[in-house]
């Protein structure tokens, strides 16, 4: 048995292969749910639930899954299990429910827990598997926390509304001046659009510096050789 | 990889697909089947215990003694209330004493859809109060109607109905009493009219909802 390095596992789902930023997939859900950070993370939440668990289960079974037909199986387990998760939210976490509830049905939509369920899970022991799902999810949830606040900000001067449905007692802090207008554009659909842009932009420009840097420090580095 | 299986006809080998997906089909149906069965009482239990804590926002628990989601009557079409499928009108009774009626409704024009709402109409043809279920208005726009959503928290603006009986049941732009925010009339008017014909159809019905169908 291979031994696998769970840190570049982590690090591949958080950021070099982030399903928001790198790999472009499950776009649909992002761009629908970021409108604030209590949406977005407690979507990603989700998600990274979904995700571990198909992830684990798809591997666990993948010597059973005929290859002709793994990919109704795989949508198959994957509906199953959110609905199973789906339905004991309901049942034993009804507060969590209200809030993450209608979010949890849509993740089967979501392309990107059949993408890793395909590429990775059914390739892999059931561990790195899960662990790829759930590092895939927290990577999804940077993305969606960065572009809830943008967007949560921007468009109404607030930040954390809805808190109070996840942790009882919490406010919204309010960071702009309370006489803020508003800035509809970034809540409607458009300014998802270009806050996301704005972070594909901000991901690549700070690869390309750490790319540079690389490149100077190891040309500095032959002279210093000498 | 798998051991090469010696040459399977095709028959055989559709045959033997199809098995696998119908074991695979069976074991995760049986999976979700048997998480509905055992959760099911639950989420009955869950979905009650909110539909009253919804209840309660618009008619305080005090001022009735009945056990409210028993008391249900089921209206077979009620356009007045914009459920041309049917309705559910709870009765609230202190002492066998009508109390209020809980209505269920609809406002069909909002400016993204369905309004669906919950009020208390109270005895005297007041209301105890006006709460937004489910709704689409635009978030930070005409999402006010919903006061988790209304910025204005000392004073939310679905709370202007509670206690009122004033006949100007219309938004001020219209000619009426009911405040709205500007920019947003379609919402807070679709919700004020709607308001209007549910008080109109509870109070000129209240007789009749009260006694049909009454439990001892």
């Amino acid at each position: 048995m291979n031994s696998y390095n769970y840190r570049d596992i982590f690090w591949n789902g958080f950021w070099r292969q982030n399903t928001g930023l790198a790999q472009l997939l499950g776009l649909c859900p992002i761009l629908a749910v970021s409108t604030s950070v209590v949406n977005g993370v407690s979507l990603a939440i989700a998600t990274i639930v979904v995700m571990a668990m198909s992830n684990a289960v798809v591997s666990a079974l993948r010597n059973l899954i005929p290859y002709e037909i793994r990919i109704p199986v795989f949508i198959l387990i994957i509906a199953a299990l959110v609905t199973v998760l789906d339905l004991a939210m309901n049942a034993w976490l009804h507060e969590l429910y209200m809030v993450l509830g209608i979010f949890v049905p849509l993740i089967t939509t979501n392309c990107i827990v059949l993408a890793r369920v395909e590429a990775y899970a059914a390739k892999n022991p059931a561990l790195p598997s899960a662990v790829d799902g759930a590092a895939m999810g927290v990577g999804l949830m940077l993305v969606l926390a960065v572009l809830g606040g943008m967007r949560e900000l921007i468009g109404t001067g607030q930040l954390f509304a809805g808190i109070e449905m996840i942790i009882p007692g919490a406010h919204a802090v309010q960071v702009l001046p309370a006489d803020y207008p508003g800035f509809l554009f970034a809540i409607l659909p458009p300014g998802a659009f270009i806050a996301l842009a704005c972070l594909i932009a901000g991901k690549s420009w700070l690869e390309a510096r750490n790319k540079a840097a690389q490149t100077s420090t190891g040309a500095g580095c032959v002279p210093a050789a000498h | 990889m798998e051991p090469v299986i010696p040459q399977p006809t095709p028959f055989g080998l559709s045959l033997r697909t199809a098995l696998t997906m119908l074991a695979f089909t069976i074991v995760f149906t049986a999976l979700m089947a048997g998480t509905y069965e055992a959760t099911q009482s639950t989420i009955a239990a869950s979905a009650e215990e909110a539909k009253l804590q919804l209840i309660n926002e618009v008619l305080p628990p005090a001022s009735y003694d009945n056990a409210l989601l028993r008391d249900e009557l089921k209206l077979a079409a009620a356009p007045e209330l914009g459920l041309p499928k049917g309705a559910s009108v709870w009765r609230a009774r202190k002492a066998g004493q009508p109390v209020a009626l809980v209505l269920e409704a609809v406002a069909p024009d909002g400016y993204a859809g369905k309004i669906r709402l919950v009020m208390a109409v109270m005895q005297d043809g007041s209301l105890g109060g006006v709460r937004v279920v489910e709704h689409h208005e635009t978030p930070g726009l005409g999402d006010y109607i919903d006061p988790k959503k209304d910025k204005n928290k000392a004073a939310p603006w679905i709370e202007q109905f509670k206690a009122l009986t004033g006949q100007a049941w219309k938004v001020k732009k219209d000619g009426g009493d009911i405040a709205y925010r500007t920019g947003a009339t379609i919402s807070a008017r679709a919700v004020t009219n709607a308001v209007a014909r549910v008080a109109a159809f509870a109070r000129s019905e209240q007789a009749h909802l009260y006694q049909q169908g009454a439990q001892p």
